[in-house]
């Protein structure tokens, strides 16, 4: 019985996983005919996992009701939140794909397939509670996004890409690998509770040479500086669509994993972990504002972007508390929306013949020629920047809101400060597509799903967006309660 | 007390050889020093009683070396002649790392018999040695408590596997050149044979 109620709470992965083998036969036996297909389905088996996922975040799903597999797999809400976030996402990012992928003539069934075990090994990621399953879940997720970096095979950008974030993320398994065996040498169990059981009290500096390991393998994934180097080049050099999937889905999964390791596994240990996540948060915001002033490439702009937020978002995890980690994910959800939308929008940037368009010289005078477009990415980079009306405001807000009930009025301080110079940039893109002489180099035709996505994440960021704060706020509540409950 | 004298052996030689595998200039020496790595690992695994896990590292690892050493080989420009130049000069090195290593085979062979190492006190927390071989408890554990991991594992594989077809496979576009025996048929010496004198340092126009 134990096996069934195992299976039962894992419901959304044996689809992924299922639908996973199927389309790669159907892929296999059908060849190119079949493509269009292919991609539906797989959007159809994510929808399918979301509606098993949704009541899981509904109520609050917690405790050893939400174990499956021994103590190896929790389904609790906190994991529902980040799935629906994961989910949404990668839906998003296989609907703007076949249009682009069709015009580099790379339009394959196994791009659907990829992104959909890519999504069950970040659905395994958000949900492991033991260290193995931990690290099974990582693997699955950043094979299948390796071989998606490098899509585009014979773009030699895009095989650089993949190549880099191959190597670098080797080195990054290898590190927390490396945490994870000191840790499991000085308290001889690899689940979560049993690692917090084992290490209450005094922690070791075996197992805190572990700690930080495992954190230094994390951050890597979540691009926080000093592991930040990978982020602008395969950002920059993988094809678009994949470069939003990368700044979305497995943004969410690293930064939920990383907390359920803080916060489950290590949560007594607070103080073994505080000062480094402290450390990568303002280094992240500083870095990440600092270093895109200088882009012309408005991927790697968008890079430097999300390295910034990557630390905005691990303030709330610093806070260590339950108002911390709620405003974490709900900083998460706007994150999530706000780099979807930006990223579609550079997505949309081609000329006349196709080609896409990266750098600022493109976008110059896009109000006056793309009214709809610039408009858009109006909203977005305001929100990006966090400027009041918007909704970005608000996740900034809760983010500081709870570091200062956290009593860390300090870090607080330092990162409204860098996040002021960060508002720089988003502005500059403001102001080249507002004020400059128009160069009328964008077409603006995209497809249908890719103006769908554009609009529906400006409508998210905009200030009707309020309306839904007090719901988001809710369900992340019950998120982050699930886990310290757990 | 031997016990430890071979731990300290085999984990400074696996540390060693480690070092060694990425300062080695010479990638072919790279490997060699990668094996003696594994080899050594090996022998610490027997040394905690892991005699299953020790075999499965020299046949995997090293097996797996073996082919890497062969794809190093083939794949990089490296001069022969002048690896084998130096080989009586290094003569002297070779017999001593051959007697080290048959040091640590004598050595490890009286580690075993004088029973297992005594690494620190456990906490009490792990699961139980019950008493059956290394293969029967490895067995017991990985299809039952760690099933749903290893299926896991089984998706990583695949995901490895189609990428590397993803990244490499290329449809053929034009047929592969056939036998066209008419063709063949139709080839005389006379056209197909040119005799050419040519003189000493001067090259042929074909």
């Amino acid at each position: 019985m134990e096996i069934a109620r195992s299976f039962g709470l894992m419901v959304p992965e044996l689809i992924l996983g299922g639908s996973a083998l199927i389309l790669l036969l159907v892929v296999a036996y059908g060849g190119r005919s079949v493509t269009r297909a292919v991609f539906i389905g797989s959007a159809t088996a994510i929808g399918a996992a979301l509606i098993f996922t949704v009541s899981t975040v509904t109520d609050n799903v917690t405790g050893a009701g939400a174990e499956a597999f021994g103590t190896q797999f929790s389904a609790d809400s906190f994991a529902g939140y980040a799935k629906v976030l994961i989910y949404l996402a990668a839906m998003a990012c296989l609907a703007i794909a076949p249009a682009f992928l069709k015009r580099f003539d790379a339009l394959r069934g196994e791009y659907a397939v990829l992104v959909l075990l890519a999504v069950m090994g970040m659905g395994l990621m958000v949900s492991a509670t033991d260290l193995i399953a931990l690290y099974m879940g990582l693997e699955l997720n950043s094979l299948a996004a390796y071989v998606l970096a490098s899509f585009l095979r014979d773009d030699q950008r895009s095989a650089e890409a993949g190549l880099k974030y191959f190597i670098l993320g080797a080195l990054a398994s290898g590190i927390l690998l490396y945490g994870m065996s000191l840790i499991y040498g000085f308290t001889g169990t690899t689940s979560f509770d049993g690692i917090a059981a084992a290490i209450s009290g005094e922690i070791s500096t075996g197992a805190l040479f572990g700690v930080i390991f495992m954190l230094v393998g994390l951050a890597f994934k979540i691009s926080a500086v000093p592991f930040h180097m990978w982020t602008p080049d395969v950002y920059e050099g993988a094809p678009t669509p994949v470069t939003t999937f990368f700044a979305t889905a497995p943004k969410v999964a690293a930064i939920a994993l990383l907390s359920r390791v803080a916060l489950d596994a290590f949560g007594d240990q607070v103080f073994a972990w505080r000062q480094v996540v402290i450390f990568a948060a303002l280094a992240s915001i500083v870095v990440g504002a600092l270093g895109a002033i200088g882009q012309n490439n408005l991927k790697r702009l968008l890079a430097y972007s999300s390295i910034n937020n990557a630390g905005f978002i691990l303030i709330g995890l610093a806070a260590a508390t339950v108002q911390g980690l709620s405003a974490m994910l709900v900083y998460l959800a706007i994150y999530v929306v706000m780099s979807l939308g930006s990223f579609v929008a550079v997505l949309m940037l081609r000329n006349g013949q196709g080609e896409q368009l990266e750098t600022f010289d493109d976008i110059a005078g896009l109000s006056s020629t793309r009214p709809l477009m610039a408009w858009c990415l109006l909203i977005l980079m305001f929100s990006l920047a966090g400027i009041p009306p918007l909704f970005g405001f608000w996740g900034k807000f809760v983010v500081f809101q709870a570091a200062v009930q956290a009593d860390m009025v300090l870090l607080a301080a330092i990162g409204i400060a860098a996040s002021v110079i960060g508002a720089f940039y988003y502005i500059k893109f403001i102001k080249v597509m507002f004020f400059d002489e128009p160069v009328d180099r964008a077409t603006g035709k995209a497809t249908p799903a890719s103006w769908a996505i554009l609009i529906g994440s400006a409508i998210l960021v905009s200030p009707l967006a309020f309306l839904l704060a007090r719901w988001l706020g809710n369900q992340a509540d019950t998120a982050a309660a699930s886990l310290f409950l757990g | 007390m031997i016990q430890t004298i071979a731990f300290y052996l085999f984990a400074s030689i696996v540390i060693g050889s480690g070092v060694l595998t990425i300062m080695a200039r010479n990638p072919v020496h790279s490997v060699l020093w990668l094996i003696l790595a594994f080899f050594n690992a090996a022998g610490l695994m027997v040394l905690v009683g892991a005699e299953f896990l020790a075999m499965l590292l020299v046949v995997v690892y090293v097996g797996a070396v073996a082919v890497l050493f062969l794809f190093v080989v083939m794949m990089l420009d490296i001069d022969f002649a002048e690896l084998r130049a130096g080989f009586m000069q290094n003569f002297p090195l070779g017999i001593a790392v051959a007697i080290v290593l048959l040091a640590e085979i004598l050595f490890g062979l009286g580690a075993i018999s004088a029973g297992p190492i005594e690494l620190g006190t456990a906490d009490g927390s792990a699961t139980p040695v019950l008493g059956q071989s290394n293969i029967e408890n490895i067995g017991a554990l990985l299809y039952t408590h760690y099933a749903f991991l290893f299926e896991i594992a089984g998706m990583i594989l695949l995901v490895a596997m189609v990428g590397a077809i993803v990244l490499t496979h290329r449809e053929q576009k034009a047929v592969r050149g056939h036998q066209n025996i008419s063709k063949q048929n139709q080839r005389s010496p006379d056209e197909a044979i040119v005799m050419r004198q040519p003189s000493i340092g001067q090259g042929i126009d074909l």
